[in-house]
């Protein structure tokens, strides 16, 4: 927003060693200009509601897009947990909806893959990956790192429209005839590179994989910005280990989104070329129907290596802005310092390089080298050393606080609850040997649902709370945030606890119904069990839904800043606009975790706070400074 | 405001001034506007798209069959993996004469001076000296096209094939390569090589495109305008990074 006459400036600031002050005073005062320049005339609704380039707004559409999507996802879930709870149950009733997907009474198996696979895909990219760090990178980067804006609007307006654009194209592709992609959401080859394989194959992976394509792109053009504006804008004193957690961990989501969605690119046109253009990356020694098909010397394996390459910084894409989030609202919550800052950003950056070099421990079992298996199982193992010390600090900042349990707290300690859960039995599946039994099972499920899936959204949840009176100026309603946080929270315990044991007990992945195995019979009413508490958990997020578009236009009035925090998002208005400060933007002094710090008259200074203003609580090493 | 700009950037030390060190905030820490740095992201997040078909090469090329004979012996056969002296051995306007990478080699010099010359540009640039921007613009957009243009008769000699032809499976004679048939191997080393190059060459073409639209605004003075070159820059960043991918690409396909 901003190059064009700043950049004189920064050609001088480069020139001369002493210039370094010059470029950001050129960056606020044009800034500021932009700002008047938007208060004297007012901008058509659809440049400000639409086509926004405002990181508030694209923050929100995505949020909104992300629940849109969340509602699909979770009713495609219902759906096949009714199959799996009722296998002998009929489904007439829901003929109206799925019309000829429904046969005599029962689920089309088809379409049962289909439900997985889109089940998937929609919360996996979606709801947690777009829905998460892209609304919550959107809002809080600008605004907690102290800039006007992103760096550059008019790319985070098109990584929307992006977005926009393939979830179309997802969402039509649920409608086809021949139903959408079917091969599971990791959609391996040959099974998803042959359409004459399954009904699912054809036009419904075509529009999967064509949607995909459009939302890489979204994402390189949300992450290269999220990445520039944490480097370039942050406002002065705002030096990296000042930064909120937030900003470290949607920082390093936005680095590990630019350097493995490229490769999922490049598998999916390799995928395409398969598919439409007679190619064999994928392909060879494949028999349909007692006929050999010409393709030869390619390897399923490959495509599962570059899927996986994406696949696995994509768990961490998914759970690292959930992370930071919840590391801030502990601590606002806890009236407390973060424990071990430092560690905290250590362990992220940790997690970000050890999610590259783990992937093919989702690979145990395709007949890879044993060696080469026993290097990524001690890889992976690696991952509990800083995904421990990052539940330790979470739970020595708790320790002793002064809590206050606010919705966006419950799902905060829920989180540390869930991915304490669901990452110990990721010490289990990291064994290869281990692997070997419990591979595909619903151990995997249980796994992956409780450590990424449910605790993303819990962060997801404890984000939208926290920051719904900076988004919309209103609060959201504490009593219905109770309902829905405790409902949520036993609901997915009493879904995925359950599935350990099945798991345990050998039931496969992905399997329409288990009514041919007898040994399966006695777990019956165990998955009668989980499709229960599943669906109460479902239809539980219909509270928050009503909480969150009742709050936005009737919600409780907010306060400036109503949760006491230090972070430069809550010096802006209540409801900031183009540009988010009106005058000059805030110079930061000192950390964001400024609570209950001794000596200080107030059990929070925010960041802004100069320390000559805070002399009776200044330390020794802050007070040197004056020297 | 005021305050900030007399501020001297060493002096931290009060307890009423932000730091104003290099990382601490309101400054451009590595002195790149953040267009240049995403253009820097967009070449890393290319990278490694293009790293993943390298390695999708090398898995490939490693599972196939090389020729153990003597190299004089060599033949094309769909059993094993291809020299590629025996492939691009051809010369426009040479007819059968045998110049193994003769032409590729030619080809690579030219992408490699439009580099230079691009260099020439951002340099151009730097000093504001618009004629010799436009010059040096127009001398790396016909250096791209002729790489193009080279490459388009690389890829028609490849189609057509040589004139004996390969014995393929079904019993026939097979001339040139299509993405499910190859006269020179296995057909695998024809959908790489179709798939590789011309990625990269969506990119030059991309890059032609680009510089184009560069040098029409450079015409209209609309850099002139702004008061720096800086666009012309990040295109050249582009186009050195899709040259030095032509490297690769160049060294996995003709060299090894």
């Amino acid at each position: 927003m901003s190059d064009m006459s700043a950049k004189p400036n920064l050609s001088a600031g480069v020139q001369t060693a002493g210039g370094v002050g010059t470029a950001p005073v050129s960056h606020t005062e044009h800034g500021d200009a932009h700002h008047d320049e938007h208060e004297h005339h007012d901008q058509h609704w659809l440049w400000k509601y639409v086509f926004s380039q405002d990181h508030k707004v694209i923050g929100k559409q995505f949020l909104i897009t992300g629940i849109f999507w969340a509602i699909i996802g979770g009713t495609l879930s219902s759906l096949f947990r009714l199959q799996l709870g009722w296998p002998e149950g009929t489904m007439e009733w829901l003929t109206p909806v799925l019309g000829k997907w429904v046969e005599g009474g029962k689920l089309n198996p088809e379409f049962y893959l289909a439900l997985v696979t889109m089940h998937g895909t929609i919360m996996v990219f979606f709801v947690l990956t777009a829905g998460l760090s892209g609304t919550f990178s959107n809002f809080l980067i600008p605004l907690q790192v102290g800039a006007r804006d992103m760096a550059s609007g008019f790319m985070n307006m098109l990584s929307y429209w992006f977005f926009f654009l393939s979830s179309l194209i997802m969402f039509f592709s649920l409608f086809l005839e021949t139903g959408p992609a079917a091969s599971g959401w990791t959609i391996y080859p040959p099974l998803s590179a042959l359409p004459q394989a399954i009904p699912g194959s054809g036009m419904g992976m075509t529009m999967w994989l064509v949607s995909m394509v459009f939302f890489i792109v979204s994402q390189l053009l949300g992450g290269v910005n999220y990445v520039t504006t944490v480097i370039n804008l942050r406002t002065r004193g705002m030096s990296m280990s000042k930064l909120p957690l937030t900003i470290w961990a949607f920082f390093l989501t936005a680095i590990l989104g630019i350097l493995s969605f490229p490769v999922l690119f490049s598998a999916a046109l390799l995928l395409v070329f398969d598919r439409s253009f007679g190619t064999s990356f994928f392909l060879s020694d494949i028999y349909i129907a007692g006929q050999a098909l010409p393709n030869q010397g390619g390897s399923p394996v490959l495509f599962q290596h570059l899927f996986w390459f994406l696949g696995h910084p994509e768990v961490y894409i998914v759970i690292m802005p959930a992370m930071g989030m919840v590391s801030e609202i502990l601590a606002t919550n806890a009236r407390k310092p973060i424990f071990g800052y430092r560690a905290m950003i250590g362990s992220l950056i940790g997690i970000s390089l050890l999610s590259f070099v783990v992937w093919a421990h989702h690979m145990f079992v395709t007949g890879m080298n044993p060696f080469l298996g026993s290097v990524f199982m001690f890889l992976t193992l690696i991952i509990a050393v800083p995904s421990g010390v990052k539940v330790f600090n979470w739970l020595a900042t708790l320790w002793r606080g002064n809590i206050r349990f606010t919705t966006a707290m419950l799902f905060s300690i829920g989180f540390v609850s869930l991915f304490i859960s669901g990452g110990l039995t990721g010490i289990i599946l990291g064994n290869a040997t281990l692997d070997i039994q419990m591979h595909n099972t619903y151990f995997v499920v249980a796994h992956f649902h409780l450590v990424m899936g449910s605790s993303a959204f819990f962060g997801l949840f404890a984000g939208v709370y926290h920051w719904f009176p900076k988004m919309f100026g209103r609060m959201m309603d504490e009593k219905l945030g109770y309902i829905h946080f405790w409902l949520t929270f036993a609901g997915v315990y009493l879904v995925f606890l359950p599935m350990h044991y099945i798991g345990i007990a050998g039931f496969p992945r992905r399997y329409y119904a288990w009514t041919g195995f007898d040994s399966f019979s006695q777990f019956a009413d165990m998955n009668k069990f989980i499709s229960v508490a599943a669906i109460i958990a479902f239809a539980a997020q219909f509270i928050f839904i009503f909480n969150f578009f009742y709050s936005i236009f009737r919600g409780r009035r907010a306060t400036q800043n109503p949760w006491n925090s230090t972070t430069l998002e809550w010096t802006t208005p209540l409801v900031p606009g183009h540009g988010n400060w009106p005058g000059e933007i805030p110079a930061v002094y000192r950390w964001p975790y400024d609570y209950s710090k001794p000596g200080s008259e107030t059990d929070f200074i925010p960041q802004n706070v100069p320390y000559s203003q805070t002399q009776s609580s200044n330390l020794p090493y802050e007070q040197e400074l004056a020297d | 405001m005021a305050q900030t700009t007399t501020l001297q950037p060493t002096a931290a030390s009060t307890l009423d001034a932000p730091r104003t060190g290099n990382w601490d905030g309101g400054n451009e820490p590595f002195k790149a506007s953040y267009g240049k740095l995403m253009m820097w992201f967009f070449l890393l997040s290319d990278a490694f798209t293009f790293g993943a078909f390298l390695t999708t090469y090398g898995m490939i090329r490693h599972k196939h069959e090389v020729f153990t004979g003597e190299a004089s012996a060599f033949h094309f056969s769909t059993k094993w993996w291809p020299i590629p002296d025996h492939v691009f051995n051809a010369f426009p306007g040479m007819g059968h004469a045998n110049v193994p990478l003769g032409f590729v080699a030619l080809m690579t010099m030219i992408l490699i001076f439009s580099s230079v010359t691009m260099v020439l540009a951002v340099e151009a640039g730097h000093r504001m000296d618009k004629k010799d921007v436009q010059k040096w613009l127009l001398w790396t957009i016909l250096f791209g096209t002729i790489f193009l243009l080279s490459q388009a008769w690389e890829w028609g000699h490849f189609i057509r094939g040589h004139e004996e032809g390969t014995l393929m499976a079904d019993g026939t004679v097979f001339h040139g390569a299509n993405l499910s048939m190859n006269q020179y191997g296995p057909v695998l080393f024809a959908d790489l090589f179709f798939f590789i190059t011309g990625f990269h060459g969506t990119h030059v073409l991309s890059g032609v495109c680009l510089l184009v639209w560069c040098f029409i605004a450079t015409t209209n003075g609309t850099f002139e305008k702004r008061g720096h070159y800086e666009m012309v820059e990040k295109i050249g960043l582009y186009w050195h990074f899709v040259d030095l991918v032509w490297v690769f690409v160049f060294t996995f396909f003709y060299l090894v």
